[in-house]
């Protein structure tokens, strides 16, 4: 007799496409929020699997900071095609030409923060009723704390104090004219989780997370990428590495690690040994203890 | 690998957070970055030792003020097991994210001060856990360095609990450990300094412990989540009904009918996401179905084996929790989640609120107030079709939704 266990991948994938079909239903109309990082990759993934044979019922959102990756702008679009999803791209420089926000100045200006108000007014525009991210519960003690269904009030802002429980299967996803969820459904995958879910599926990735030569240098412990986004300070020199990223984000907040993994077999394995968080190199963590609930607050990611 | 899902609980200061610190740091799941950012906010604060508790309180108002607000979620993984820990908060005002952490787990940690023993506390954590039926108790008697690792505390605490535990329904196992998450006694290494103690280390006894999980595997039940319709060339007449299975086991040409139309019909084939045909959908599995007959049927709709129906009904008995600081009334209206059906709820009559340090019944109370307990009768506008929650966790369950407010007020478990 079959012992009817699943694996604990299967597990996930089980939950996350719950979760993706349940906010197609309870939703009028959600979008998938993508970056071309392999969180969302593997959301996207997931969604193209849900609803086989047909297509994605919803939008794809990318909050563009206009500091990216070529790497990543080209995954992005052939995913996209491939997947046939409709992308939908939100500016950062349109808030900054409309003054919605103020650019930061100087040699740690980063547009991280100013994605929250761009994405805002993209779901303001679109009327999306529900946004679904590739957060991870395992990611940043802020994160820790998010439901699946996470309930933003009229101003996009998260309550953490105020949070809906969730039970069992069961999500509720109501809402007042002008509030919208985020919805995680990679809530309880971890790093490794992901990455051995990429390998299981064959998941193509940006070629980005994989070891290459890159131009760059040191800045408060992280390699960041040699280019037109970061001014580099006068002691900060360039130099070429063999280096992969961990994440992947906006330009000026992403570190690279120095690492010759240069296939998914080999990242796993750096994955297992690292004894460094994923999100170490990420700058914008880094700005202060509750750097991450801060933003979230706000209505960030 | 399999998946381990267990919950803790314990009042403040029983040191749940530094024990799950403790787990995390000793299984190596903490990572540098993460230690020396808890070690830098442990010198701001003026703590003799890292906190460990640091790690997984991360809401701003909880390192304010020393507690855990909100259930938070951890992982960590060994070579014989993935966990996915429910980190609840103990004090009175938030019984209910112990509910909501209970809920999908197998096995609870029910955390006692060795200095304190059992208190009114630890009797809640036990019936809650009970009430949401998770069968494997470990009873963790921590702090035991601050009574000289006595054995005649540990006895004590564990002969006070089994009295109490006597009076609960259904317990597979209730496991007591001493240990001391501070300095690490018996969390993951056996420690020394309890000669006396036979039984494993706690991080040992998750990895090995049986629980079978929770699913039901006797009873088909297909609650019909989304309809899948491709209307594309290829799969021009392809109707497909997607859902999660919440009970039993189903299989291509099992006879089949639906709820609430009545109408039979054969299953055709089963897909798994992305479209792999496959033998046989069991629990938790998200799977799409393909009928042999062209049927009405919509999302709330439930997919089940001919000769073996689940009840079908507009009048139910629940065990409610209360979460809203809005009390619940008699007559109040209220709107219902079960599966993937939501129907208007009336509650009819609030039998008895259970008094939970004596598990006593509380007969004649006119309300049900935040993080109260009680036995109610409901009437809905459209029939559930449920199964008690003893039986399935997932078709006997529910949540109410305040209409106005659109919070939720509260968790309900079919009797």
């Amino acid at each position: 007799m079959p012992n009817y266990q699943l694996d604990h991948l299967d597990h996930l994938e089980a939950e996350a496409v719950h979760i993706l079909r349940e906010t197609a239903a309870q939703f009028q109309n959600p979008a998938l929020l993508f970056s071309g990082g392999k969180d969302s990759i593997v959301m996207a993934h997931l969604a193209a699997k849900a609803f086989w044979p047909a297509k994605i019922p919803f939008l794809l959102l990318h909050v563009d900071t206009g500091h990216n990756f070529q790497e990543t702008l080209d995954y992005r679009d052939a995913f996209a095609e491939k997947l046939g999803a409709r992308l939908v791209i939100g500016l950062v420089q349109d808030s900054i030409d409309k003054g919605r926000v103020k650019e930061e100045k100087g040699p740690y200006a980063s547009r991280n923060k100013l994605q929250t108000v761009t994405l805002l007014d993209s779901i303001e525009e679109h009327k999306f009723d529900a946004c679904l991210g590739g957060g991870r519960r395992d990611e940043e003690k802020a994160r820790a704390k998010e439901r699946f269904f996470s309930h933003r009030d009229e101003f996009g802002q998260w309550d953490p104090k105020n949070q809906r429980p969730e039970l069992w299967n069961l999500f509720n996803g109501r809402y007042h004219p002008g509030e919208h969820f985020r919805v995680f459904p990679l809530s309880n995958f971890t790093e490794m989780d992901v990455w051995m879910y990429i390998q299981r599926e064959k998941i193509e990735l940006p070629s980005l997370y994989f070891s290459h030569e890159r131009e760059v240098f040191e800045r408060n412990g992280s390699l960041l990428a040699v280019s037109e986004f970061i001014p580099m300070l006068e002691n900060e020199k360039p130099e070429r590495k063999i280096v992969r990223f961990r994440t992947i984000g906006d330009i000026t907040c992403t570190g690279a690690v120095a690492s010759t993994a240069s296939n998914l077999e080999e990242v796993i394995a750096e994955v297992a040994a690292a004894r460094q968080t994923e999100r170490g190199t990420r700058s914008d963590d880094k700005r202060s203890e509750t750097a991450m609930e801060d933003r979230k607050r706000e209505g960030y990611f | 690998m399999d998946l381990l899902r267990f919950a803790t609980a314990g009042s403040v200061d029983d040191g749940k957070s530094t024990l799950i610190g403790r787990l995390l740091y000793d299984s190596k799941s903490i990572f540098e970055d993460q230690l020396l950012a808890m070690e830098e906010s442990s010198r701001r604060r003026g703590d003799a030792v890292v906190n460990l508790a640091l790690l997984t309180d991360g809401l701003k108002a909880e390192r304010e003020q020393g507690i855990t607000i909100d259930v938070a979620y951890r992982y960590f993984a060994t070579p014989r097991r993935k966990f996915i820990i429910a980190d609840t908060p103990g004090h009175i005002q938030y019984t209910r994210n112990m509910v909501t952490g209970a809920s999908t787990a197998d096995l609870a940690i029910i955390l006692v001060d060795a200095r304190k023993g059992v208190i009114e506390q630890t009797k809640r954590h036990a019936f809650v856990s009970n009430l949401l039926r998770i069968r494997h108790l470990v009873l963790a008697v921590n702090k035991m360095d601050l009574v000289d690792y006595s054995e005649t505390v540990f006895n004590d605490i564990v002969s006070s609990f089994y009295d109490f535990a006597s009076r609960l329904d259904d317990v597979a196992d209730i496991t007591p450990i001493p240990l001391s998450a501070l300095n690490g006694d018996n969390v993951v290494e056996k420690s020394d300094k309890m000669p006396w103690y036979q039984g494993s280390s706690l991080l040992y006894h998750l990895e090995t412990v049986y629980t079978g999980g929770t699913a039901n595997h006797v009873d088909a039940r297909f609650p019909v989540q989304w309809i899948i319709r491709p209307l594309s060339q290829e799969y021009h007449d392809f109707r497909g009904y997607a859902g999660r299975v919440a009970g039993g086991v189903f299989k291509p040409g099992d006879a089949v009918s639906v709820l609430p139309s009545g109408f039979s019909t054969k299953i055709k084939k089963i897909h798994l996401p992305g479209g792999k045909e496959i033998g046989e959908a069991f629990p938790p599995q998200s799977v799409v179905m393909t009928l042999e007959d062209e049927i009405d049927i919509s999302r709330g709709d439930m997919i089940v084996k001919a000769n073996n129906p689940p009840k079908s009904s507009q009048d139910v008995e629940a065990m409610v929790c209360w979460f809203s600081q809005k009390p619940m009334e008699q007559r109040g209206k209220y709107l219902l989640r079960q599966t993937s059906r939501e129907t208007k709820a009336i509650v009819q009559e609030l039998r008895y609120q259970v008094d939970i340090e004596t598990l006593h019944k509380k007969e004649g109370v006119p309300v049900l107030g935040m993080n109260d307990i009680g036995r109610i009768s409901l009437r809905t506008a459209n029939p559930l079709f449920h199964d008690s929650y003893r039986r399935n966790r997932l078709t006997g369950s529910f949540i109410l939704v305040d209409p106005g407010t659109h919070e939720t007020v509260a968790a309900g478990m079919i009797v």
